[in-house]
């Protein structure tokens, strides 16, 4: 029990500093929000879909800008689909960096887009790590028969 | 005197060009102002600005023109006559005429003399010349006619003078009417090339304004181009007046200098001739003596002169020859007669002194210190001598090297011959001597030499004292002071010598005038030039500096009036841009709020969701009551927000209103419940009335209607404390102009007792709209298609302060500032009803008196809608109430007006209702009571009198329910009432549709437990619940959340990846309750696909409208990250009903959704 607890505490004290770091806002938790009896893995199966999309999303935007002549339309659509699903999923610092991609895409700026997607991997990847590691969290605590307590 | 006129001038000038070229401004800037303001007006306004501009420029060169033809005409003019005038000296007339008269006495003098000498002569030798008488008479007339002669040659030539003066006059006048024409040439010249000039500019400045007026910022850039061609123009005309200047002072100082010239020219000609004539005078005369000579020494023997007579003669003859300091006759001596001659004579012949040779006729000279002459072949003795030389008689004339050849020179040519000048000792003077040779025969005119040489007897010899002549002559001639005269002898080109004059000096110019006197072998000339130099030529310097001023004068008030226009045209310029950018910022500032209050408002939600959750929470009763007010703020933040965004968009003018058709009830009646909380809580009693006579549906904007009142009660609200009322009562315009119909509401007109909801005393309402202008509605343009209603809201509150009753639809702007402290909010409410009720075509206006209240009325024009049943909402939304229709109810109120809203809720049912003021009069109705007539009985709490009450109720049977219309629950009444095992509902005021449904309902249906009617507010799981939804998404994790958060709510949501799927499901007939569609999609994004949607829906409708079936009108949201103005209003245009913003908010999703799934 003393462990459930603990491992609770450290779930709520890991979503906040995720929260406090920028990784994760509100969004999150309202997705949380509608997880509930009738929808048990709603967060889990939102997220594994967004991985999925955002790596797909991540490859066609490598491939976009290593084209000869860079289709800066095509760049923004997907870097705006990147942004949607990431904002949707509340991956608040990929959605900024998405944002400054977009601007660069406006601006037609190769290096900007460039330097961006380098960012929007890297934090992908960190914000994939950390979620990865909240949802390790969350399978020890229901596995040690607790429940996965809310973050507000 | 003249620079300060001149100055004077140039100011009133500058002052009239100033104005002529601003006022031309004026309409230029105004024009332009004009394009600047309407765009449309700048076609238009074109030509008329560009006309103004040549114009303008026209008249700018036509100024220019006119100033230097001024000038230049009025300087030509004037000061080329005073230079004519100067040259017009009648000094060589004169001085001719002296000069005639003067040869003419003295060949009459010589006559007289020369026959009084003779006389004399004759006298002396009294029997030699009688018989000789006729000879002599005849020699008297030869002699006459000799002078004769040479008088009417000089005569001749003297005339000849004359005509040759008049001749240069004519050629001179020729020349100067030359110049004239050539003056009169030359300003025409200048005139046509400065017309040519202005026909070259204008077509080039007129193509240029063509070209420029193409360009849309032209009124900057013409006006700019206008201020540089200004400007070059300017610097042209400088030019130009600089050249005219130049031009002209070269051109006068060139006459000037001419004109010297010309004086100096004649003036020395004039002298040379006639030192030349009197030289000449002289020469005759000496020639006349060699002939006297000839005739008289060697024509008789013995000689009938000697050295006395001759001696004699020249002395009385001198005035004849004023210039020669003495004559002298040598005879010629051949070396053989020598001896004979020198015998004859008694002295021998001397030699000249060869050193002092140059004063061989110096007085002083005595010749018997002289030797004799050394043998020779030739000797020339001078034994006659006028009395002043005569020491040089006996002198050899030939022992003088000069004089030696002279005498040859002289014999041979047989003319007078000049030896060149030397210094005369007596005078110190320079003189000549003029050698003549006396034959002993007549020569003919063209002797040889050899002829003449042999037929030389003597020489006659004078000397002349050159200086003295041209110092008499001098004398004779006027300005003889302004200019030096110099003789030259140049016979040595090289090495002329000066006879007279002082040394030169370099004054300028030099006329050299060559002197014949009559020996060709030697050459004199003479050499005039002016004392003084040249004066500074000062009336050309005058004129053209005269130019250059007033060149520079017009350049100046033409440079500062263009700088002036230029600086005008700069602040213009600046002032409209600082116009557009403060219009830009307005524009900005606007845009910003909009932005900024929706980003506020997205966080705000959160932290105002997140309190309301933390508020069912375990709290305790200090955190709670930190939660509710932390949650009361956030409200009233998120409504301030609401209203400054409401206030951008009225002010930048994007805001428009819906026509859709409304419910006015229904709208009020949300207003009662939005605000029923709060008036509970002040205890505050608020109602509503809307008059029969308005129609149930309207067409207009509900959403600003609403928004209107609201913000009315509110205020209201806000400024009401504790006690009192706020009513809100809505009329036909027309029906409050007619008195009858609305009597009951007027019961402050009356001074019975305050007849209003609560009692307290109101203000008059009526005067809150007597300010209104189109209050009857006759004027609306189609009074059977538009409606218009007058909304009163009235409280009890503290008033407006009279002061401050000017400034309360002032935006930002409250009573006082205390005002804020007190009651908070930003008084920006007033500001924004105001401008929707100005967009509803209506008015707004109060009426307030500090302590007592105040009303608020407002007017707004509706359509009207064609078909409208009184049920459609009741049928729709609460389709049990058609059981309540023909039921009675019976109210017992003692105020009418509250009576009379009670009553207007309970028609809204369809329940009849009898209005009785007290139980005691409510007995009246005891039979209907008892019959059960009256379904129900409303009692107003204050009416609630526990004795009498309960006696009355007793009596009511139980199918008969008891209603308590109470602001507030008093347990105590409750208490009463139950204790007198009676049930009572209460109905918790304001009433409003709903409430009094739920509870007559719960009453009528349940019919037992005494239920406190408490609606529940409808959450967004009742609204949303089993409601189909299409969410349309590309973004598949979108998708999913968006399906997650909807069905959350329990709606039955089917997702679609892009706008032509949703195209799909969405064609008619569908089951589908809403749509919730991305905006951006590739392919088709939301906005295309909702418009092709909309189309759709219309096509089928037109197919079902046959029907009498319900148009189809499917409910689409945009789902959108960034909501701003644009996409805000994009979404509307296409056709969507509202939007909510990604991630999902409940409290958002619940708004937008509720438009859609719940009225009323």
């Amino acid at each position: 029990m003393s462990s459930v607890l603990q491992l609770q505490r450290q779930f709520i004290d890991y979503t906040t500093s995720l929260h406090n770091e920028g990784y994760l806002d509100n969004q999150f938790t309202e997705l949380q929000k509608l997880q509930d009896e009738s929808n048990p893995d709603f967060v889990t199966e939102v997220v594994s879909m967004y991985f999925e999309d955002s790596d797909k999303l991540l490859n066609n935007l490598t491939t976009a800008l290593q084209q000869r002549n860079v289709d800066y339309k095509q760049v923004d659509a997907h870097a705006h689909q990147f942004k949607g699903s990431s904002s949707s999923i509340g991956a608040k610092r990929v959605t900024n960096v998405c944002a400054h991609f977009k601007g660069f895409c406006e601006a037609k700026n190769l290096d900007g887009c460039l330097r961006c997607l380098q960012q929007v991997k890297q934090e992908y990847i960190f914000f994939r790590n950390k979620l990865e590691a909240l949802f390790r969290l969350e399978q020890q605590i229901l596995q040690a028969g607790g429940s996965v307590p809310m973050v507000e | 005197m003249i620079l300060p006129a001149v100055v004077e001038f140039s100011r009133l000038f500058l002052k009239w060009v100033f104005v002529i070229i601003m006022s031309l401004n004026c309409k230029i800037s105004s024009s332009s102002g004009l394009n600047g303001t309407s765009s449309k007006m700048k076609k238009v306004k074109e030509p008329a600005n560009s006309g103004w501009r040549w114009k303008r420029l026209v008249l700018f060169v036509w100024l220019i023109v006119v100033a230097v033809g001024v000038g230049f005409f009025f300087i030509s003019g004037v000061f080329r006559r005073k230079m004519e005038v100067i040259t017009l000296t009648g000094a060589c007339k004169d001085n001719k005429s002296l000069v005639l008269v003067q040869q003419f006495n003295v060949s009459n003098d010589l006559l007289h003399e020369l026959a009084y000498s003779f006389y004399e002569t004759d006298q002396i030798t009294a029997l030699k010349c009688t018989k000789q008488l006729g000879d002599k008479l005849s020699t008297k007339h030869e002699i006459t006619c000799s002078l004769k002669g040479p008088n009417s040659a000089q005569n001749a030539e003297l005339w000849g003078q004359c005509p040759i003066h008049d001749d240069d006059k004519p050629s001179l006048v020729h020349e100067k009417v030359a110049r004239g024409h050539n003056n009169g040439i030359l300003k025409v010249c200048v005139w046509v090339l400065l017309v040519f000039a202005l026909c070259a500019l204008i077509p080039c400045l007129w193509k240029n304004h063509k070209v420029k007026i193409k360009p849309k910022e032209q009124t900057q850039t013409s006006s700019r181009s206008a201020g540089k061609w200004m400007k070059k123009l300017l610097v042209l005309f400088v030019l130009v007046g600089v050249t005219v200047s130049i031009w002209l002072f070269w051109y006068l100082n060139d006459g000037i200098q001419l004109r010297r010239r010309e004086t100096i020219a004649n003036m020395c000609d004039e002298r040379a001739r006639m030192l030349q004539d009197q030289f000449n005078v002289s020469m005759n005369h000496v020639h006349a003596l060699a002939i006297l000579v000839s005739t008289f020494y060697h024509g008789k023997q013995p000689p009938a002169i000697d050295q006395k007579t001759f001696g004699e003669y020249t002395e009385r003859t001198f005035f004849e020859r004023p210039l020669t300091s003495g004559v002298a006759y040598a005879l010629r001596v051949r070396h053989s007669e020598r001896e004979k001659f020198e015998k004859e004579h008694g002295w021998t012949i001397k030699k000249m002194d060869t050193e002092n040779q140059d004063q061989t006729l110096a007085q002083d000279c005595d010749p018997k210190n002289l030797e004799p002459s050394p043998i020779q072949d030739e000797y020339a003795p001078v034994i006659l001598s006028q009395e002043t030389v005569s020491h040089i008689v006996s002198i050899d004339m030939m022992s003088g090297k000069e004089d030696r050849e002279n005498i040859l020179r002289a014999r041979a040519s047989g003319k007078g011959v000049l030896t060149s000048p030397f210094k005369l000792l007596k005078s110190n003077h320079l003189g000549v001597v003029l050698t003549f040779a006396v034959y002993n025969t007549h020569l003919h005119q063209d002797a040889t030499p050899e002829e003449r040489i042999k037929a030389t007897v003597g020489y006659l010899g004078a000397s002349y004292d050159v200086p003295s002549l041209v110092e008499k002559l001098l004398h004779q001639l006027a300005s003889k002071q302004t200019i030096v005269v110099n003789v030259y002898d140049t016979t040595n080109a090289s090495a002329a010598i000066n006879m007279y004059g002082p040394a030169e000096a370099d004054t300028g110019f030099l006329h050299i005038s060559s002197l014949d006197f009559g020996d060709p072998s030697r050459k004199h000339e003479m050499r005039c030039r002016f004392k003084q130099r040249p004066p500074p030529p000062w009336t050309a310097i005058l004129a053209s500096g005269g130019v250059l001023i007033i060149t520079f004068l017009l350049g100046h008030i033409f440079y500062a009036a263009i700088n002036r226009i230029a600086a005008v045209e700069r602040d213009y310029r600046k002032m409209m841009e600082l116009k557009h950018r403060a219009e830009a910022a307005d524009v900005a500032k606007s845009q910003f709020l909009a932005t900024v209050s929706h980003e506020i408002r997205t966080p705000m939600n959160g932290v105002l969701g997140m309190l309301q959750m933390l508020m069912d929470t375990n709290l305790d009763a200090k955190q709670l009551d930190f939660a509710q007010t932390a949650h009361a703020s956030g409200k009233d933040l998120i409504k301030l927000i609401n209203e400054v965004l409401d206030q951008a968009k009225i002010e930048s003018g994007r805001l428009e209103l819906e026509a859709v058709p409304f419910e006015l009830r229904t709208i009020l009646d949300n207003v009662v419940s939005l605000l029923s909380t709060k008036s509970q809580e002040k205890g505050i009693e608020l109602a509503v009335y809307v008059s029969s006579q308005l129609a149930e549906e309207v067409v207009g904007d509900p959403g600003r209607f609403r928004q209107i009142i609201t913000n009315l009660v509110e205020n209201s609200l806000k400024f009401t404390h504790d006690r009192g009322h706020i009513f809100v009562s809505v009329h036909l315009a027309d029906e409050v102009t007619d008195e009858n119909s609305l009597k009951i509401f007027n019961g402050s007109n009356s001074n019975t007792a305050c007849n209003t909801l609560s009692g307290l005393p109101v203000v008059d309402r009526k005067k809150s709209w007597e300010n209104f202008e189109k209050l009857s509605g006759k004027d609306l343009i189609n009074e059977s298609e538009k409606i218009k209603i007058l909304v009163t809201v009235e409280d009890t509150g503290v008033g407006i302060p009279i002061k401050a009753q000017s400034s309360i639809f002032t935006p930002f702007m409250q009573a006082d500032s205390s005002t804020s402290r007190t009651y908070g909010g930003t008084g920006i409410g007033l500001s924004i009803s105001k401008r929707l009720v100005g967009l509803m075509n209506g008015e707004i206006g109060f009426v307030s008196e500090p302590g007592t209240g105040s009303t608020f009325s407002f007017t707004a024009v509706f359509m009207k809608k064609e078909t409208s049943s009184l049920d459609t909402v009741l049928q729709q939304y609460h389709p049990d109430t058609s059981a309540f229709r023909g039921l009675r109810a019976l109210v017992i109120d003692q105020k009418n007006i509250r009576a009379e809203v009670t009553r207007y809720h309970l028609q809204r049912l369809g329940i009849s209702v009898e209005i009785t003021s007290d139980f005691e009069s409510a007995q009246s109705y005891r039979s209907e009571i008892d019959s059960s007539t009256f379904a129900m009985v409303l009692v107003d709490q204050e009416v609630w009198d526990k004795e009498s009450g309960l006696a009355f109720l007793r009596g009511v049977e139980s199918s008969t329910k008891l209603f308590l219309l109470a602001n507030s629950i008093n347990p105590a009444i409750q208490d009463e009432i139950k204790s007198a095992n009676l049930v009572a509902t209460v109905v918790q005021k304001p009433l409003r549709l709903s409430i009094l449904i739920s509870c007559i309902q719960e009453t009528i249906s349940l019919g037992n437990t005494s239920v406190l009617a408490r609606r529940k507010p409808s959450t967004l799981g009742t609204l949303l619940r089993d409601k189909r939804i299409l969410v349309v998404d590309d973004n598949i994790v979108n998708r999913r959340v968006a399906e997650g958060a909807l069905k959350k709510y329990g709606a039955i949501v089917t997702c679609v990846d892009s706008g032509k799927a949703a195209l799909e499901k969405l064609k008619p007939p569908h089951s589908f309750h809403a749509c919730f569609m991305d905006l951006q999609m590739p392919e088709m994004d939301g906005f295309e696909a909702t418009r092709q949607i909309r189309r759709l829906e219309s096509m089928v409708n037109e197919e079902i409208i046959s029907n009498n079936a319900s148009p189809w009108h499917m409910p689409i949201l945009a789902m959108t990250a960034d909501v701003i103005q644009a996409t805000d209003e994009e979404c509307m245009k296409c056709g969507m009903d509202g939007y909510v913003s990604k991630p999902f908010e409940e409290e958002q999703l619940y708004s937008a959704a509720a438009c859609f799934f719940e009225s009323g």
